[in-house]
């Protein structure tokens, strides 16, 4: 067995496969598909600071290699996840990460300091991308401004190793990376969806209810791919790497670009027992090309 | 306790130019399948598709170890399942979802429009055992909707409606004179169908005070709570088709009957 134990700034992974918030729910889900305890970690679904009941349905349209998505967030807000689903799960042999959503700033500060409190959450990560819901979300991390003003707020309140997400709906995502880096972001991970529609030409119609939703799958991998490389050649600190990994090999590229860790996320939908497969993936892939350890493909791209 | 598992073609037979039942062998002994139950099935070569195909369970054949559904070529994934071969592997998440609950009474209707009678016959079995009297109202636009009729008459009496008079009293279901005339004949209604056809039932049902269940299927991605696509909107909020669901009481439901 390789070393397949990775650090994301204090937070340490026995390995690099995570999944994607959104995609694992809150990881209870799965266990009759497979052994959590064998990933790295799981970045929970995303929370907001008050109950959500996300967008109208349709939500989700299938896609040429990928879906779309608008569920906009729903959860059932920050101090039911403290009260009822953390106790639940805190016992699982893997990090629990939570993702921290909010229309304010004020909201991302409450939502991080009321995470402070619980033991065995040793990092979050700040998602100032997801493109699905009118106010705040996407809107903090398509600007570096606000990206910025986010960003330092909650690594003011933040206790934790502080990951920042970033959406790939920008110019330069380089650029992105090294603003949130600057403002005190212990780690980034990317790419979050990216902004797409779909049309029902019989209908004449939007597929989805709130016309525009977010693409994932292995139809942005490649996009993803080049992203990750660029964001890992801009900054110091560790990238996760996301898009539209749906085996070892998928995983293995990303890492070979540069990212210290990876998330599973639309492939969980496919397949529940994906997350660990891949773990398992990555270990034959190491042992037969004799590496010793995971690290040893961090950014190892030949160029 | 959910299960992903590669079951085997062991039957495939077209109803007309347009349906079809597809048997499929469990590699393990099957579990307890309730009706209502789905299951999401994996399109493994099929070209053009991306995710999981949930369907309604409509056989359990306990001594053949199999299930099979009743499918309607809609898109690519169910053409695709229409061409595969006896032998041929298809891996499966089962059994998902609820199930339609025991009535109050012992007399119920089931109102079924196009593929939406797949979960009729495991409930009619359920409740023969428990010696529930069953009737069956099946709609569709003309006679080539209305099929396997004869698989119910064993549990009941089958009244048809179709759209164009070709078979059945002509109309909707809820014009049919069974409806219309005697509706507080049944304690309890089910219904699965296309939305309009199951609000419409919904309404009758509220209007006469009789219980009414209906199995939604919205689209969906996972099948195991972990997207939330497939909500549907109750008194409590937004709620998953594939995990609280399908089966739903028309009286949680938000919608306007």
């Amino acid at each position: 067995m390789a070393d397949l134990s990775v650090q994301i700034h204090d937070l340490h992974l026995k390995n690099p496969v995570t999944t994607a918030s959104g995609t694992f729910a809150y990881g209870e889900e799965f266990i009759d598909f497979i052994d959590v305890n064998k990933l790295g970690g799981i970045f929970v679904k995303g929370l907001t600071l008050e109950n959500r009941e996300g967008n109208p349905y349709p939500r989700m349209a299938e896609t040429s290699s990928g879906m779309l998505n608008s569920v906009g967030l729903q959860n059932k807000g920050i101090d039911h996840f403290v009260n009822v689903i953390y106790p639940r799960i805190k016992h699982f042999d893997t990090h629990i990460i939570p993702n921290v959503n909010g229309f304010t700033i004020e909201d991302y500060v409450k939502v991080t300091e009321k995470l402070n409190e619980l033991e065995d959450i040793k990092a979050i990560e700040l998602n100032i991308s997801c493109p699905n819901v009118k106010e705040g979300g996407m809107a903090f991390g398509i600007k570096r401004t606000s990206a910025v003003a986010a960003t330092t707020a909650v690594r003011k309140a933040c206790k934790k190793t502080l990951i920042v997400k970033l959406s790939p709906n920008v110019t330069d995502i380089a650029d992105m990376a090294r603003a949130v880096v600057d403002a005190g972001a212990d780690a980034v991970s990317l790419v979050n969806t990216f902004l797409g529609m779909a049309i029902d030409a019989g209908k004449r119609k939007p597929v989805l209810a709130t016309v525009t939703g977010g693409l994932s799958g292995p139809a942005i991998k490649p996009i993803a791919l080049r992203m990750v490389w660029e964001v890992y050649k801009a900054v110091s600190v560790p990238v996760i790497g996301i898009g539209g990994i749906m085996n070892a090999t998928d995983a293995i590229e990303f890492m070979l670009a540069g990212a210290t860790a990876i998330q599973v996320g639309t492939a969980n939908f496919i397949d529940p027992r994906v997350s660990v497969q891949i773990v398992d993936g990555i270990n034959d892939y190491l042992e037969k090309n004799n590496f010793t350890s995971v690290h040893q493909l961090i950014g190892a791209l030949e160029t | 306790m959910k299960r992903i598992e590669d079951f085997t073609v062991i039957g495939h037979h077209w109803l007309n130019y347009e349906n079809f039942l597809i048997e499929l062998e469990a590699p393990e002994e099957l579990p307890d399948i309730r009706a209502g139950n789905f299951a999401e099935v994996l399109l493994k070569n099929s070209p053009g598709t991306f995710l999981r195909r949930p369907f309604s369970i409509f056989e359990v054949d306990k001594e053949k170890n199999s299930l099979t559904f009743y499918i309607k070529v809609i898109g690519k994934g169910t053409r695709y399942l229409g061409k595969l071969r006896k032998g041929e592997k298809l891996n499966i998440i089962y059994p998902l979802g609820n199930a339609f609950s025991n009535p109050y009474h012992d007399k119920v209707l089931m109102v079924g429009g196009g593929s939406g009678i797949a979960p009729f016959v495991l409930l009619g079995r359920q409740l023969r055992e428990k010696g529930i009297r069953m009737t069956f109202l099946f709609g569709g636009r003309e006679k080539d909707n209305i099929l396997m009729t004869e698989r119910f008459e064993e549990f009941g009496k089958v009244f048809v409606t179709t759209e164009d008079g070709s078979v059945g009293e002509k109309g909707l279901v809820t014009q049919h004179s069974i409806l219309a005339k005697r509706p507080l004949e049944y304690g309890m209604i089910y219904t699965c169908g296309p939305d309009p056809m199951m609000k419409a039932i919904a309404h009758i049902a509220k209007q006469h005070q009789i219980p009414c269940e209906v199995s939604l299927e919205n689209t969906m991605a996972c099948g195991i709570g972990a997207c939330l696509c497939c909500i549907v909107e109750t008194n409590t909020g937004n709620k998953c088709v594939c995990t609280d669901g399908p089966v739903f009481n028309v009286n949680d439901l938000t919608w306007q009957t």
